[in-house]
């Protein structure tokens, strides 16, 4: 299964960090990295493998929730099938 | 990787448009549990629906964190309970005593079913439910019942709309300490489908299977934003725009109904494509109208945009979806919409304009607060009145009134939450008693010769 986590926040040191961090401490592998800068907000987009993963879908997606409301960022994870199914044809 | 705007319209869509999944709907037929005593008939309703509804809340939890969708309600749909009174006698309220527990249980937010179909006439059972609808939805707080009392193929049950409005007067006055919540859990119909997974009228059609999942998609937000950023467009380019907003919502109504029906081991019915209000800032159907370039919904030009919007979501969705059912459409429940609550508060919005948007878009008559004085032949006409539209232009339309006992014009209800609130709305009570009091049976309408 593959997830995408959003990030979008103020700029700060450390975001990419942040999040890799969480992944890495759980055997979630990061496939692809995207990030910008739209209107002064930071903004990535992860795609990562949840495959090997070592805790449930949902305590991963929590701990990242909550690691983006400290650093007062926007952390969502999503399954990849949300967006192939709405964007694709 | 997918396209970075797709992935950011798609959080925006959910963050700030409101987008969510507005109910899973487990329908379960209870026709095996029908005996001759109700006792050991409730029984098995009970054990029935606890066993296959049991996982309903926590799988569709799961689905909600995975996905990162918000999917509002978790609802229960069985065969009218006429059906199973038929076999067992007895008094119904028992059934929906059980059907209460049931929901406090497997933890769902609303179960439907305490319904009688009676759109030919009354059968073993229809009128002992139809009779005890009052009762057993004041001594309830999650059961909703509806009643169909007409259809195209039909014609209309003019005995059963007469009782109809005695009952929905009834449902009020029981109720009437707690905002007369009552009437707000009882649809009347006319062409009601099987397979809505939207309350209050959602029941298990005897031409279901054993179990089935359907899904009801919302989005009114996504779509009004979608509109906002293209001010001076034509209607050619809305149209366009509404239907591609419709399929994207739709995909997802879609993903969630099949995730859900293999992760509980039941088939996928239905999604029905409808733009359900929330009285959320921003979750509005009249505010997309509004945004279509009305100054206020009920103002003309409101039926026009309506049947457009309508019609678009449809097309949109259709294409989304493997199975479209239920009501699909758009819903005008003028309590739980924001923009309705103030067009009928400020005047714009009368029940008469919000007839006319009936026969162009889903569901009917929905959520109007009146008068609590309104005498039940009045409201039995404004059934008659609504079903005639479904029976005349082969769809759907419901009445769900709310009589507020005590309060006049001006006065206001406030259900809270989904329900929402909203202002008694005048009434025309020039009198159709005698009418009303004939009884008898509308034919059914002629298919051809269209005009």
């Amino acid at each position: 299964m593959r997830a995408v986590i959003t990030v979008v926040g103020k700029d700060t040191v450390g975001i990419l960090s942040g999040v890799s961090d969480i992944c890495a401490e759980n055997n979630i592998n990061i496939i692809e990295v995207s990030q910008s800068i739209l209107q002064e907000l930071f903004c990535m987009i992860m795609l990562v493998d949840m495959e090997k993963s070592s805790v449930p879908f949902a305590v991963f997606s929590d701990s990242l929730k909550a690691m983006g409301k400290q650093k007062n960022l926007q952390i969502h994870t999503m399954q990849e099938d949300v967006f192939n199914a709405m964007h694709h044809v | 990787m997918i396209n970075t705007r797709d992935i950011l319209e798609t959080i925006q869509m959910i963050e700030n448009e409101n987008l969510d999944i507005r109910t899973v709907t487990m329908g379960i037929s209870l026709l095996d549990c029908c005996c001759d005593d109700i006792d050991r008939s409730c029984r098995k309703v009970y054990d029935k629906i606890t066993r296959l509804a049991q996982r309903l809340v926590p799988e569709v939890d799961t689905i909600e964190k995975e996905y990162g969708i918000p999917i509002i309600n978790k609802r229960i749909a069985v065969t009218p309970v006429a059906m199973l009174t038929a076999a067992s006698g007895g008094d119904p309220v028992k059934y929906a005593k059980t059907l209460q527990k049931v929901a406090d249980t497997v933890g769902v937010n609303f179960i439907g079913g305490y319904s009688a179909l009676v759109q030919k006439g009354f059968s073993a059972g229809d009128e002992a439910l139809i009779n005890s609808i009052p009762e057993a939805l004041a001594c309830t707080s999650n059961l909703c019942s509806s009643v169909n009392i007409g259809s195209t193929k039909t014609g209309i049950n003019m005995d059963a709309v007469a009782e109809m409005g005695r009952v929905i007067l009834k449902c009020a006055e029981l109720t009437k300490d707690n905002n007369c919540i009552g009437a707000a859990k009882l649809v009347v119909f006319c062409n009601a489908p099987e397979d809505n997974p939207f309350m209050a009228g959602a029941f298990h059609g005897p031409g279901e299977p054993e179990c089935v999942i359907n899904v009801g998609v919302s989005g009114p937000g996504v779509v009004r934003a979608a509109l906002a950023k293209i001010p001076g467009a034509n209607i050619t380019e809305v149209a366009d725009t509404v239907k591609k907003t419709a399929f994207k919502i739709t995909r997802m109504g879609q993903l969630v109904a099949s995730q859900a029906a293999e992760r509980l081991g039941v088939p996928f019915g239905i999604v029905d494509l409808s733009l359900a209000p929330t009285p959320a800032v921003g979750d509005s159907v009249a505010h997309i109208l509004e945004e279509m370039g009305l100054e206020s919904c009920g103002a003309h030009g409101t039926t026009a945009c309506l049947a457009l919007l309508n019609d678009a979501v449809k097309k949109g969705g259709t294409m989304a979806s493997s199975h479209v059912g239920g009501l699909s459409g758009a819903f005008i429940p003028v309590s739980e919409d924001a923009g309705m609550i103030d067009a009928a508060r400020s005047g714009c919005l009368t029940i008469e304009k919000l007839e006319a948007m009936t026969s162009v878009c889903s569901v009917g008559l929905d959520m109007i607060v009146i008068p609590g004085d309104t005498p039940a032949d009045v409201i039995s006409a404004i059934i008659a009145d609504e079903a005639a539209i479904g029976m005349i232009n082969s769809k759907t339309t419901a009445v769900r009134l709310i009589p507020a006992i005590g309060l006049k014009e001006g006065g206001e209800l406030n259900f809270g939450g989904l329900l929402g609130s909203g202002p008694v709305m005048k009434v025309n009570t020039a009198s159709p008693a005698k009418f009303i009091s004939r009884g008898g049976r509308i034919p059914a309408p002629l298919q051809s010769l269209k005009n």
